[in-house]
């Protein structure tokens, strides 16, 4: 994106011809970068005059005047003023065009804080109902055997919870990554007449109702072939909800591949599967890691694909074929949802929740880290060891 | 991939054949094309196994009521009397509503990401697109039930009192908060949209910042303004994609389960007064019937559950072959 505002320079302050002007034809050495300024006094003014006039406004009429209450409608009623007041202020002094372009800008900038109010404002939210609960020690080292609906806070934890969550995403990650790529490699690297249906059908799958996968699992290894209930099944099912979403980002990571370098890997004389594996693999695999981390992301906070298989136990259970083995997402469930009838129980649903948002967190933080580097970009430590092995040669 | 070529007669310039390209392909490859070749069809497969299984645990309800699953709205199992002409609109409309709010944000989300957003910004944004995506649906289920739902009633009541005359908002239930709790409307709004918008607004960021450069760069240039670029350029090329992530959107939508349950009491009647309490869905009945179920209400469950998988899935292959269309020939961007 090069060329900013190409609006009518005149009306919107910006200065874009000055630099044109002011450098001699022919004098290099003068030349000067063109700024092109997108911020003047008047529009910031104007913006703030709006926030801050509507806010007055609103809060006199809905809080004085009229009989309306209700934070959410206030601020509702705030935004539609703002604006109005937005593109009165601006109408003033600029042409129609030009009041459009400034609306339209603040509103889908307002869409995007939104959206970041949100996110943040649910995990926020999450972290401080769930602080009374998490302070004790406890809650992290036992779980939940020796504790009833009234049971003080400093009596029981969760870590059977996290036992079992650890568990079912790890057999989920053995289970759905190897396939996942697999698909991935196939519809990038091998194509042809199937890897249009199967693109469809993973795109598809990845919007599939969660509670499917589910029921998929209790029909499959519960009903037909005798299954019990157990971390195991559970795991089942969340491969079945991780699969689709992996490889769909696996996919798009491989196809950003450059096709130069799997030519150059042919040119030397290799295989096709030696030039996926030496290559095109290597070459993504800050993308994939990315795209495997962010699916365990996803995996570790489904609780409707295990809410019918994993079944539910007060206990520690480290076997994952054998037995009930309840995970963080299905404890919120079980003691919020389900037997939220004590104030304890809703404490402890909410520290759950807050084990489970550090959990996510803390994998979303990891395929940040991971996903940093453009394809075939590498890292410090790969730059180190390629020039020590250039230095030995 | 070894290629042999085997060049024409050199002595016949004028005799212009086009060369024969023998490709033959090496053991290792065939082995590793196959291989890769069943991990996708793995994919068709499980797909193909989910309907299976739906449909063999199904048959027990189908031989009990046979079509009138289609047009009973109670859920009596003992007495035969169960279907889902009530549950599965509702849920319908649940989606809508959340798709209502979600379409509106997530496009203009993915517009202010690709379009006006300063690079660092981008990336940030982007990242917590993808963190939306990845919060767990009972994380939002907790903080709709608990911080949304009873700010949200002050709304509500305002909504039924002022605009009651649009049938929708109506609520013939009595002057009190309690008439507007676990209602359609608040599931809808709130807790299903935004498990709705990361689904949105990644896939049309994706499309609006593969539109062309050159045509971006000619809207500047006969003079219009960035809004004005976006409508003449950005929008119309990114139309199909927008149509196909807003129905991936929608099959994502019918398909959320907890925030759903968490919020609505349910109800067996179809009630389309979105603001009055009560409300359910095919997937409210699964997660919260299946356990206590006997074997002939899990059998109607799954049949159920089969028609929305059904449902689901035609509606998101339709968006998918329309996002795939859309995407055809261009990159897609990692991020």
């Amino acid at each position: 994106m090069v060329t900013q505002k190409a609006g009518p320079a005149t009306t919107t302050g910006t200065t874009a011809t000055e630099g044109a002007t002011t450098a001699p034809a022919g004098a290099l050495a003068a030349e000067s970068k063109v700024r092109i300024v997108r911020i003047s006094l008047a529009g910031t003014a104007t913006l703030w005059g709006a926030v801050v006039g509507a806010l007055a406004l609103v809060w006199v009429l809905y809080e004085r005047v009229l009989p309306f209450s209700g934070v959410l409608g206030f601020w509702l009623c705030w935004y539609v003023v703002f604006l109005v007041f937005y593109a009165w202020m601006a109408r003033m002094q600029w042409d129609r065009r030009d009041v459009i372009n400034r609306v339209t800008t603040v509103a889908l900038a307002a869409a995007g804080a939104v959206v970041l109010l949100v996110v943040f404002g649910t995990d926020l939210y999450t972290l401080v109902r769930g602080a009374a609960s998490v302070v004790h020690p406890n809650f992290w080292t036992q779980s939940l055997a020796f504790a009833g609906p009234d049971s003080p806070l400093s009596v029981g934890g969760v870590s059977h919870a996290i036992v079992g969550t650890l568990e079912q995403i790890a057999i989920a990650t053995m289970l759905a990554v190897p396939l996942a790529v697999a698909t991935a490699v196939f519809l990038s690297e091998v194509g042809g007449a199937l890897a249009r249906p199967v693109r469809i059908i993973v795109e598809a799958m990845t919007a599939l109702p969660d509670i499917i996968a589910g029921l998929f699992v209790y029909a499959l290894f519960i009903l037909t072939l005798g299954m019990q209930k157990s971390g195991l099944a559970a795991a089942l099912a969340l491969t079945v909800t991780m699969l689709p979403i992996i490889a769909r980002a696996s996919e798009i990571v491989l196809r950003l591949v450059p096709g130069t370098l799997r030519e150059a890997s042919y040119a030397l004389g290799s295989s096709q599967w030696r030039t996926v594996w030496n290559v095109v693999l290597p070459t993504a695999r800050s993308g994939l890691a990315t795209a495997v981390v962010l699916g365990m992301a996803r995996g570790i906070g489904e609780t409707a694909p295990v809410l019918i298989v994993a079944g539910m136990t007060k206990e520690f259970n480290f076997n994952p074929t054998s037995g009930p083995q309840i995970s963080l997402p299905l404890f919120i469930w079980n003691y919020v949802h389900i037997e939220g009838v004590t104030p304890q129980y809703i404490a402890r649903g909410f520290g759950a929740g807050v084990a489970l948002v550090l959990v996510v967190l803390g994998l979303f933080t990891l395929a940040r880290k991971l996903g940093g580097a453009a394809p075939g970009e590498l890292t410090k430590r790969q730059r180190r060891q390629l020039a020590r092995q250039g230095a030995r040669a | 991939m070894a290629v042999a070529v085997t060049p024409g007669p050199p002595s016949a310039p004028s005799d212009d054949r086009p060369r024969t390209i023998v490709t033959s392909v090496s053991g290792g490859d065939r082995i590793f094309r196959f291989v890769m070749r069943m991990a996708g069809l793995a994919v068709l497969v499980i797909t193909g196994l989910i309907l299976v299984f739906l449909v063999l645990r199904s048959l027990t309800a189908f031989r009990a009521v046979g079509f009138h699953f289609f047009t009973t709205s109670t859920w009596f199992i003992n007495t035969n009397q169960f279907g889902i002409a009530a549950i599965l609109p509702l849920g319908v409309l649940v989606a809508v509503i959340a798709l209502i709010i979600a379409f509106p944000v997530g496009v203009a989300t993915a517009l202010f990401i690709a379009e006006y957003a300063p690079p660092r910004l981008r990336r940030t944004l982007i990242a917590v697109i993808d963190l939306m995506a990845a919060i767990p649906s009972i994380i939002v289920a907790l903080f709709a039930l608990y911080f949304v739902m009873p700010r949200i009633l002050g709304t509500a009541a305002w909504l039924s009192h002022h605009l009651g005359f649009i049938p929708f908002f109506h609520n013939r239930l009595p002057n009190a908060p309690a008439s507007y709790v676990a209602s359609t409307f608040i599931a809808g709004v709130f807790g299903v949209s935004v498990m709705v918008i990361p689904i949105i607004t990644s896939l049309c960021r994706q499309v609006f910042s593969q539109a062309p450069q050159g045509e971006r760069e000619a809207a500047y240039a006969l003079g219009s303004t960035k809004w004005g670029m976006i409508r003449t350029v950005v929008l119309p090329y990114g139309r199909a994609g927008v149509i196909g992530a807003s129905m991936l959107g929608l099959g994502r939508a019918l398909g959320e389960t907890i925030v759903v349950s968490f919020i609505l009491t349910p109800i067996y009647f179809f009630n389309w007064h979105v603001l009055e309490s009560g409300g359910n869905s095919v997937t409210y009945m699964i997660a919260n019937r299946v356990l206590d179920a006997g074997s002939k209400e899990i059998s109607a469950l799954f049949a159920a559950g089969l028609i929305l998988f059904a449902m689901t899935l035609v509606i998101n292959t339709i968006a998918a072959i329309i996002i795939n269309r859309s995407r055809s020939g261009a990159t897609a961007s990692a991020d």
